[in-house]
């Protein structure tokens, strides 16, 4: 099974990288941009075929290690 | 007395350790790969700067995890003296031994230069050979030194006097001016509710002796030995 993780940074903690790509963003004319916040995708092919059990292991992944969780949330998506 | 300096593949900041605490300081070092059991007998422990794993996911993230940092927390559990620099502050905070998290520094440039910090507690078992509100300038050399933790643990760590440095200009005034990288509230380094366990982003280890022209650092590493056995400490 593959899991495809999404970690980003929790709403209200700042992302100055958000926001150097928003000013370049708007210096290339797109002017109606914002709120731009980086994030990181990750996929981790998972050895294992009852759904419910991969689901409970991606969490502890991203518990673990894959997200820091005093400033980021994560969400999956498990096929 | 014998310190450890813990080795992670990346950490490049340990052989300055080992030369401050050995060669200036003359006291025994251990050097420990990452992949050791701690040794027993240590009396305290350096987590030194540099890169470990590559900051690949976040700095710290995977350092933590190593096989060494298992005897680290049980050393720093038992009241055992640890103290994390840079890179070795970033692997505390991922192991829980510090709270908060370490951000990307809000200017998103690498910083490498001199900075003020002032003394917040002199208190303590790595500034009781600071005044309070003394004024040190080390250099710090980082991308990610915007501490960050939540406004009931910020509270909490004040209220506990475990906040130890703050970046300061050169007359101690605490000004964002003087914020490098946009740490809440400048902090510069923390200790745990414990007072055993500090880490800081500047780097002492690379102001330790006169001769480089700053020896401010000298005064952490001292403080250290002083609190492990007052009668084993090198004159200053």
């Amino acid at each position: 099974m593959k899991a495809k993780i999404h970690v980003t940074l929790k709403q209200g903690i700042l992302d100055p990288q958000g926001k150097a790509i928003e000013h370049a963003l708007d210096s290339l004319g797109f002017k109606n941009v914002a709120n731009v916040r980086v994030g990181k995708y990750m996929e981790v092919d998972v050895d294992e075929t009852d759904r419910s059990k991969a689901e409970i292991q991606t969490k502890a992944m991203c518990e673990k290690l894959l997200a820091n969780t005093v400033v980021e949330e994560y969400r999956y998506e498990l096929g | 007395m014998k310190i450890g300096v813990v080795v992670f593949p990346g950490s490049n900041c340990d052989h300055d350790c080992q030369h401050v605490v050995q060669d200036v300081l003359g006291q025994t070092v251990e050097m420990v790969w990452h992949k050791q059991t701690l040794p027993s007998g240590l009396d305290a422990v350096l987590l030194p700067g540099g890169f470990s794993y590559g900051d690949y996911l976040r700095t710290g993230a995977i350092a933590r995890f190593s096989p060494v940092m298992a005897g680290v927390k049980e050393f720093a559990n038992q009241g055992g003296l640890v103290m994390g620099i840079c890179n070795g502050f970033q692997i505390l905070l991922e192991a829980g031994l510090l709270p908060g998290v370490m951000l990307r520094n809000t200017s998103l440039n690498f910083i490498c230069k001199d900075v003020y910090v002032k003394v917040e507690n002199a208190a303590t078992r790595f500034t009781n050979r600071c005044q309070s509100g003394q004024v040190l300038k080390i250099p710090i050399a980082h991308a990610d030194g915007n501490y960050y933790t939540d406004p009931v643990t910020l509270g909490g760590i004040k209220a506990n006097a475990q906040v130890i440095f703050r970046y300061c200009t050169t007359e101690g005034k605490v000004t964002s001016e003087a914020n490098p990288n946009g740490s809440l509230d400048n902090i510069a380094g923390i200790m745990n509710a414990g007072g055993n366990v500090l880490g800081m982003m500047p780097h002492p280890e690379r102001c330790a002796e006169v001769l480089l022209g700053n020896d401010a650092g000298r005064l952490i590493f001292l403080s250290m030995f002083e609190s492990l056995d007052t009668s084993r400490v090198p004159v200053a």
